[in-house]
């Protein structure tokens, strides 16, 4: 392993630390219990509140700010945040109109959300996100996981948080959001975790991962490498099955959202965009919005995920408004 | 039960967890996500640091005070699930001024009710319950019996040895390996063979008369 680390032990706390410090004009971060919450607290508003295993930057001590999060509890690498850490968050940002957590849906995050909501003395709500189309739900599993589509629900979520609106339509715009999207993610490496010292899988230079999470784990398939228009068109098709097995129409504007999952370059995912848009675009989508980047990451896996979403007024309205985060900005 | 049992129990339990860790990790990068180890390692070395404090309490609250100390410092989703362990467990001896062998097996039981209720998980999901639940149940029946501590503790091994064994075949339907579908078939599950580890070397010492 090759890192930039002083100690395997101390990555997190110095990471935070020189996050915290570099936009030191958007942020504070404390310690024991961990969390990173807005410079100036905002008043009578539902606090939006996430957090999950660290290794994701900038998900979500990057999207802390005007126009998104109130707080994000960042845990271990790829480890859920505890209930003390979400229970102190809530605690220092609570507005007096209640508080929304946004969940990605993990054995480990949904238990120590839960855990901290039975505790909390405060009116509260949860978006549990399931974008990744990847993993089939059942009653049976844990379900599908959250994945890239969490970065456009805490955006559009922060949106309308900002408006005043209450608790009960913050949620409501979440899950609507959470059900009009759909995500896929391809890796060619797996990553490697700090205190684990080597990559979580082994895979050949002829050999891809077909949907995989975002904690370096294995995907659903091991499968050739092949061109990147051969991958993304698997990509795209597993996305608009998934629409039509949700019963949402596979025609209509949508937001395009290209992730890097961490070691791939934007040269390429703007090839990967390329060719998503072309093929969205022959099926009858219209690309009305479009974000591509390191959104959501697995350390330094090389790979990226596909994204979309179904717009309305609404979410279209919220995701163009203002916001002012480490990892998002525009219209202010 | 004293709760310098409890810290005897938990030194070695730290020591067969650091001592495991090649197996460990090398189940939870298969079918994982590479981090249990280390989970289990933070929370092992936490309730060490705790030694001093657990020993002026009594079994009951030392216990309760593993759940907080777990449930702050573990995360994911092995946090939540030993706390809950941990404080279902206190919460049962505390209703007894006197411990014995069956208040402790009924204990056990209850705390693999809390794991039960807290993961929504089920036996055959290839969990830490796989071991769990068959070692609660025998438990629970031979200290009923009246069998001896050390008889108890040797039947458990097994047990656990098999419960382990038996996520081996098993799709995962719950945590972070129900991602993976089929490929999981032919994997241990981390988290059983952690419970395993542990109940192993709780009862080894048992054995040995410890």
């Amino acid at each position: 392993m090759k890192k930039f680390a002083n100690n395997v032990d101390h990555m997190l706390i110095e990471s935070l630390t020189g996050f915290a410090t570099a936009h030191n004009d958007l942020v504070e971060v404390q310690f024991d219990p961990t969390f990173v919450s807005r410079k100036h607290k905002s008043h009578n508003k539902v606090a939006i509140i996430s957090g999950g295993g660290a290794g994701h930057e900038p998900l979500h001590a990057g999207y802390v700010g005007k126009g998104m999060l109130d707080a994000a509890c960042p845990g271990q690498v790829f480890t859920s945040p505890t209930p003390d850490q979400m229970l102190a968050a809530a605690e220092a940002v609570h507005a007096d109109k209640g508080v929304l957590f946004i969940v990605k849906n993990y054995a480990g995050d949904v238990m120590n959300f839960e855990m901290a909501t039975e505790m909390l003395p405060f009116e509260h709500a949860t978006v549990l996100t399931s974008d990744d189309c990847a993993v089939v739900n059942s009653t049976y599993t844990t379900g599908r996981r959250g994945v890239a589509g969490t970065v456009i629900i805490e955006k559009c979520v922060g949106s309308l948080a900002e408006t005043g609106a209450d608790l009960a339509s913050c949620k409501a715009l979440g899950d609507k959001i959470n059900l009009h999207t759909s995500s896929i993610g391809a890796a060619l490496t797996s990553c490697t975790v700090p205190a684990a010292g080597r990559p979580t899988f082994d895979i050949s230079d002829s050999e891809i991962e077909m949907g995989v999470g975002i904690h370096g784990e294995p995907g659903r398939r091991r499968e050739a490498m092949r061109t990147a228009d051969a991958i993304v068109a698997d990509m795209v098709n597993a996305i608009v099955h998934d629409f039509e097995a949700k019963q949402l129409p596979t025609q209509g504007e949508i937001l395009l959202l290209v992730n890097g999952l961490g070691a791939t370059p934007l040269m390429e995912l703007y090839l990967i965009y390329n060719t998503a848009a072309k093929l969205l675009t022959e099926k009858g989508f219209g690309i009305a919005r479009s974000l591509v980047g390191n959104y959501i990451t697995a350390i330094d896996m090389a790979g990226a995920s596909l994204t979309v979403c179904l717009l309305d007024n609404e979410i279209k309205q919220h995701w163009d408004s203002p916001v002012h985060t480490a990892g998002l900005r525009w219209g202010c | 039960m004293h709760s310098s049992v409890i810290n005897r129990y938990a030194a070695a339990i730290r020591d067969a967890i650091l001592a495991h860790e090649a197996d460990i990790e090398c189940l939870d990068r298969e079918i994982g996500d590479g981090d249990h180890y280390i989970n289990m390692k933070r929370g092992c070395e936490a309730i060490a640091g705790l030694a001093d404090e657990l020993n002026t309490l009594p079994a009951a609250d030392a216990l309760n005070k593993i759940g907080m100390k777990l449930l702050s410092t573990i995360g994911g989703a092995s946090g939540p699930l030993f706390a809950s362990f941990f404080m279902s467990m206190s919460k049962t001896l505390k209703t007894s001024d006197t411990i014995t062998t069956l208040q402790i097996a009924l204990a056990f039981e209850a705390g693999v009710q809390a794991i039960i209720q807290r993961g929504k998980a089920q036996a055959g999901e290839k969990t830490m319950l796989d071991v769990l639940i068959p070692v609660a149940t025998t438990f629970q029946q031979l200290a009923e019996q009246g069998q001896s501590d050390k008889d108890i503790a040797a039947a458990l091994k097994p047990i656990a040895s098999d419960g382990l064994e038996s996520t081996r075949n098993m799709l995962a339907t719950k945590g972070r390996a129900s991602g993976l579908g089929e490929r999981v078939i032919g994997h241990l599950d981390a988290g059983a063979k952690s419970c395993q580890v542990m109940i192993d070397t709780i009862c080894d010492l048992i054995v040995s008369g410890q």
